[in-house]
């Protein structure tokens, strides 16, 4: 069960962008098959920059190469349910191009044992004018379902698309709720021995996708079939995946268990703040009274990181000296997610004295308390004697919380959460 | 249990078995066809019947132009109009089924990038829908036919050969255009003019026995024919020609070099558009 199903080596793609200064038009062409003849006239008198010793002069090098993959090597075992993470423009969607035939590598080689069906978009080739019952046959053979497979497969689709009364009218008149369940109806039946699928979980209410993702994990845990799966949504990739690869540039920056490239894919390029040193001359991170040394997060095991899972707690720890007698400065923490707005605010409140001296400060954060979300952490020193700001240090951290694969409190949904924080409260239940 | 479907990607690589993959998406080119056809009249009030208003039009005004107003010669025997429909079935055919073909893959542009499939079978699928809209005017045939109580002779019995050259010049240059179109836009201005000037320089409105008449005539007698087995290269004077043969059964003798050379070229055309597709199609998601 554990023979190898895909294997790439080597993949690389470039396109070539800024085609019109390349001269690709028809009319480039054209002009150079006519003056092609008459060259060597203009060739062979006055010789050209760059072909001075003979050598023929090499058409111009367009600076305006894209690598979109560089060297991409992973293998794939049958059964293995494997997530492709990375930021926008890494290569996600070439990858899985190459993989599923629509386009071709530039290098590299790939070895594939098995059908592949590929699932890019839902709905591709759904046409408006035709019926739901059409467009059902139509979208199942362009997947490549075979006649008899999609009629065997028909009153299923049907119900699970909940589109039985509508069956006859052209998916023009469809509501776009409709048309995306019923596109994914049709997907969700194929049963090919390899899948593809690229974000095609982002479309359609909660309600709806969470049954897809039910689906999904039916088809990944149950049938044993291999999936490559791209998604943004980090809830959905942990639930389904057991493996990762992480893209980043056109390269695999980490493979392996889905939890460890999860990780290292969401505290990517915000390494540089969970742990900041404040140069003694930084006007911002001081003023004659008190003045910030150093700011961290710490994660559960009190080592400083940058993310965290929402089931773990951390804390904040913040290390300044007190210049100027006098004052008692206390330390704020802002917290902000990253999609605007205010989290919370916490003020520092013991009942230490301050005097002139080095402290270090230490805010909790209990477990199951943030939301699956970037926070960026502002620090204020603020004195109530005066009542002044010393200290102003907005933005200068961020936690990154990440999902747990299965809370109690996600069971099986895998959309996001709304709101700045996720807390875990006390409830009652009484069964009257 | 083990799949027994092995695939190896690789750049440059051409599909070792390009012709079995095209085979094994034979549901896909149909369904593929029938959408075309079943979307082609989709909202008109008119429906199919503009499969029948349109030929009947050109052969109308042809008859009207070149028959009556401009009083070409018939081939013997034989009703202006019923020459002309003989020839606008082939020629609508041909130049509609370009026409598609060479937007067909564009037009599907968001099938191309988002899955995979012999490309083909897009331009292959329009070339059906011309046929289908080929085999429903041919009642214009038909009914002219019957109007004139003119028979046909055994002869009909060799037009499906005459059909199948036509698709077959249908294809092969659909094959080129299309993937030119992918290419260069600028084919979508080109071929609907290439169609308006071939509509003239086919034998369609008149007989190609004019022409030949005239090239003898200025020319005399072998350089005309020479001139004349030039213009029989065009692969549609030989489709146009053997339909005229098939279905007038007039007294004139087959033309077998003009025909032959018709073929030839059709072979040609097929194999350069088969070979040219091929060549093109696994970047076409790239540029399209």
């Amino acid at each position: 069960m554990t023979d190898t199903v895909i294997s790439a080596s080597g993949l690389s793609k470039k396109y070539v962008l800024n085609q019109k200064a390349n001269g690709d038009g028809l009319r480039h062409v054209f002009h150079s098959y006519m003056t092609a003849p008459f060259r060597w006239l203009t060739n062979g008198r006055s010789h050209p920059a760059g072909s001075q010793n003979g050598a023929p002069v090499r058409p111009r090098p367009s600076g305006a190469d894209f690598w979109a993959l560089k060297n991409i090597s992973f293998e794939v075992k049958k059964g293995e349910v494997i997530g492709i993470i990375g930021r926008n423009g890494a290569g996600k969607s070439t990858l899985l191009k190459i993989l599923s035939r629509i386009t071709e590598q530039t290098e590299g080689r790939v070895e594939i044992s098995g059908r592949v069906a590929s699932l890019l978009e839902v709905g591709t080739g759904f046409h408006p004018e035709l019926s739901g019952r059409e467009n059902i046959f139509l979208n199942g053979a362009i997947l490549g379902m075979g006649r008899t497979e999609i009629k065997r497969k028909f009153d299923e689709i049907v119900e699970f698309a909940e589109v039985d009364k509508f069956l006859d009218t052209p998916v023009k008149r469809y509501s776009s709720g409709m048309y995306v369940r019923l596109a994914f109806a049709v997907a969700a039946h194929l049963e090919p021995e390899i899948l593809i699928v690229d974000e095609v979980l982002a479309v359609g209410d909660a309600a709806f996708q969470k049954k897809c993702l039910g689906k999904m994990q039916d088809v990944a845990h149950g049938n044993g079939r291999t999936i490559l799966f791209v998604s943004h949504n980090m809830g959905a990739v942990m639930s389904l995946c057991d493996r990762g690869i992480y893209l980043k540039k056109g390269e695999v920056a980490e493979e392996g268990t889905v939890e460890k490239v999860v990780h290292s894919y969401l505290s990517d390029g915000v390494e540089q703040s969970f742990h900041v040193r404040f140069d003694a001359n930084d006007r911002a991170a001081g003023d004659e009274v008190v003045r910030v040394r150093e700011a961290r997060i710490l994660g559960p095991s009190g080592t400083p990181q940058g993310a965290i899972r929402v089931g773990e707690e951390a804390s904040v720890e913040v290390e300044y000296d007190v210049l100027l007698a006098g004052f008692s400065p206390r330390l704020n923490l802002h917290f902000c997610a990253e999609d605007g707005g205010y989290a919370f605010a916490s003020i520092e409140n013991t009942q230490s004295k301050r005097t002139l001296g080095s402290y270090h400060c230490r805010m909790h954060l209990p477990a199951n308390f943030l939301n699956a979300k970037n926070y960026m952490i502002s620090i204020y020193l603020s004195s109530f004697e005066r009542n002044c700001v010393h200290v102003e240090l907005k933005d200068v951290l961020v936690l990154n919380v990440v999902d747990d694969a299965n809370s109690i409190t996600r069971q099986s949904y895998s959309g996001p959460f709304p709101g700045a924080l996720r807390p875990m409260l006390q409830w009652e239940v009484k069964n009257l | 249990m083990t799949p027994t479907y092995k695939l190896v990607l690789e750049p440059g690589r051409t599909a070792k078995n390009y012709w079995r993959d095209l085979f094994h998406y034979r549901e896909l080119f149909l369904i593929l066809a029938w959408r075309d056809v079943a979307v082609r009249y989709k909202q008109t009030s008119a429906g199919a019947a503009w499969a029948l208003i349109q030929p009947l039009m050109n052969v109308v005004l042809m008859t009207v132009i070149f028959g009556t107003v401009a009083g070409l010669p018939s081939e013997a025997g034989v009703p202006y109009a019923i020459m002309v429909c003989a020839a606008t079935l082939p020629w609508q055919f041909f130049s509609s089924a370009l026409s598609l073909a060479s937007q067909s893959v564009v037009n599907n542009g968001n099938l191309i990038s988002k899955v995979y499939f012999p490309r083909m079978i897009v331009p292959a699928s329009s070339v059906v829908v011309s046929l289908v809209d080929f085999g429903v005017a041919c009642s214009i045939l038909a009914g002219l036919m019957l109007w004139y109580d003119f028979w046909p002779t055994w002869r009909l019995l060799v037009l499906p050969a005459f059909v199948l050259l036509a698709i077959a010049a249908a294809l092969g240059s659909g094959l080129i255009l299309t993937a030119l179109t992918v290419r260069y836009r600028d084919f979508r201005m080109i071929v609907p003019f290439l169609m308006q000037v071939g509509l003239y320089v086919c034998p369609v409105a008149y007989s190609s026995a004019v022409i030949h008449d005239k090239l003898v005539q200025k020319l005399g007698s072998s350089l005309g024919d020479r001139c004349f087995l030039l213009y029989s290269v065009n692969p549609m004077v030989g489709v146009i020609d053997g339909f005229r043969w098939a279905i007038l059964g007039s007294a004139r003798a087959f033309y077998w070099p003009g025909f032959i050379l018709s073929v030839g070229l059709t072979a040609a055309l097929l194999w350069f558009g088969v070979f040219y597709f091929r060549k093109t199609e696994r970047a076409f998601a790239d540029v399209i």
